[in-house]
């Protein structure tokens, strides 16, 4: 509460805030970036979450309880920063786009889909294990596009629990919806992913969509 | 005693919750020890995992240009 010092600005402690915090921001600029491509799906809105993110931790960097948290803390603004403008969004177009009886919407396939279980079926021929095959085999490419095709509300539970390790109750904290909706959200989701996934696997490479700019293989359109 | 001893069925249902770690510790137990006896569900419980570690190696991405210069040029301002 008290007002700061008059040499504050150039004190050394200052100046050794300043230094860890650019050194810790500058690590894990390539995990931030990433997030929150993975979150917005959109350069440019990626690029706006992370410089709002860490402007937002430096103003705010006294509620940080020791540097040993910097990390957690970091990608917990990252995440409400994403959440805020997602919100925001929102809140202008209709709200069609929730998805908190995704049950209702999904047909059983969907709804139950496995990967590993559709690896193992028997007519498919494979040698050695099928699983193992699919992984090796799986480009981070497809991946991302896989993951950027799952409606918000799923995607973002996915990059939450599977990228971030965030618990159930954490998530349900974070996005203010009850805990339930986190689990069936995530069970929806992943079926979906899984689904994408079988169906980009099951294409032969040449006759993938290079639509969706930003990957790197785009040059062979006619 | 044997009701300690889960399903195949029981175990798969899980699976994913026990991944997430959201599972008490007690059931979280019985699932260890029936991935080391079950092949098929060990090999099951194995793919998820692998396919996790892949997903979050999306969040992973060099930023452009662009953006490495805006936040150095608020990290030199601060
Ligand atoms: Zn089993």
């Amino acid at each position: 509460m008290e007002p700061p010092e008059p040499n504050e600005r150039t004190s050394p402690d200052r100046e050794k805030r300043r230094r860890l915090f650019e050194q810790e921001v500058i690590r894990l600029m390539d995990r931030l970036y990433g997030t929150a491509l993975r979150l917005t799906r959109n350069p440019d809105d990626a690029e706006d979450v992370v410089a709002e993110a860490v402007e937002r931790a430096w103003t705010r960097l006294d509620d940080l309880r020791g540097w040993e948290h910097f990390e957690g803390w970091l990608f917990r603004v990252l995440n409400n920063t994403f959440i805020s403008m997602w919100r925001r969004r929102r809140s202008r177009q209709d709200r069609e786009t929730e998805f908190d009886d995704p049950d209702s919407a999904a047909s059983p396939d969907e709804r139950d889909f496995s990967l590993y279980r559709k690896l193992h079926q028997p007519f498919l021929l494979w040698w050695g294990t099928p699983q193992d095959q699919f992984l090796d085999r799986l480009v981070l490419d497809d991946l991302q596009r896989a993951l950027d095709s799952l409606p918000d509300p799923f995607r973002v539970v996915v990059v939450l629990v599977e990228v971030q390790g965030y618990t159930y109750d954490e998530v349900a904290g974070l996005l203010e919806i009850p805990v339930g909706t986190v689990r069936s959200r995530l069970s929806r989701a992943r079926a979906l992913l899984q689904k994408r996934l079988w169906e980009y696997g099951n294409r032969p490479a040449a006759a993938r969509d290079p639509r969706n700019g930003g990957s790197s293989t785009d040059g062979e359109r006619p | 005693m044997s009701s300690d001893s889960l399903t195949c069925e029981e175990v798969i249902r899980q699976l994913f919750a026990y991944l997430d770690r959201e599972l008490d510790t007690q059931v979280s137990a019985e699932i260890d020890r029936h991935l080391e006896t079950c092949r098929e569900c060990f090999s099951r419980a194995e793919f998820e995992r692998r396919l996790r570690q892949k997903v979050r190696e999306t969040a992973r991405e060099e930023p452009p240009e662009r953006l490495q210069r805006r936040i150095r040029a608020m990290l030199d301002r601060y």
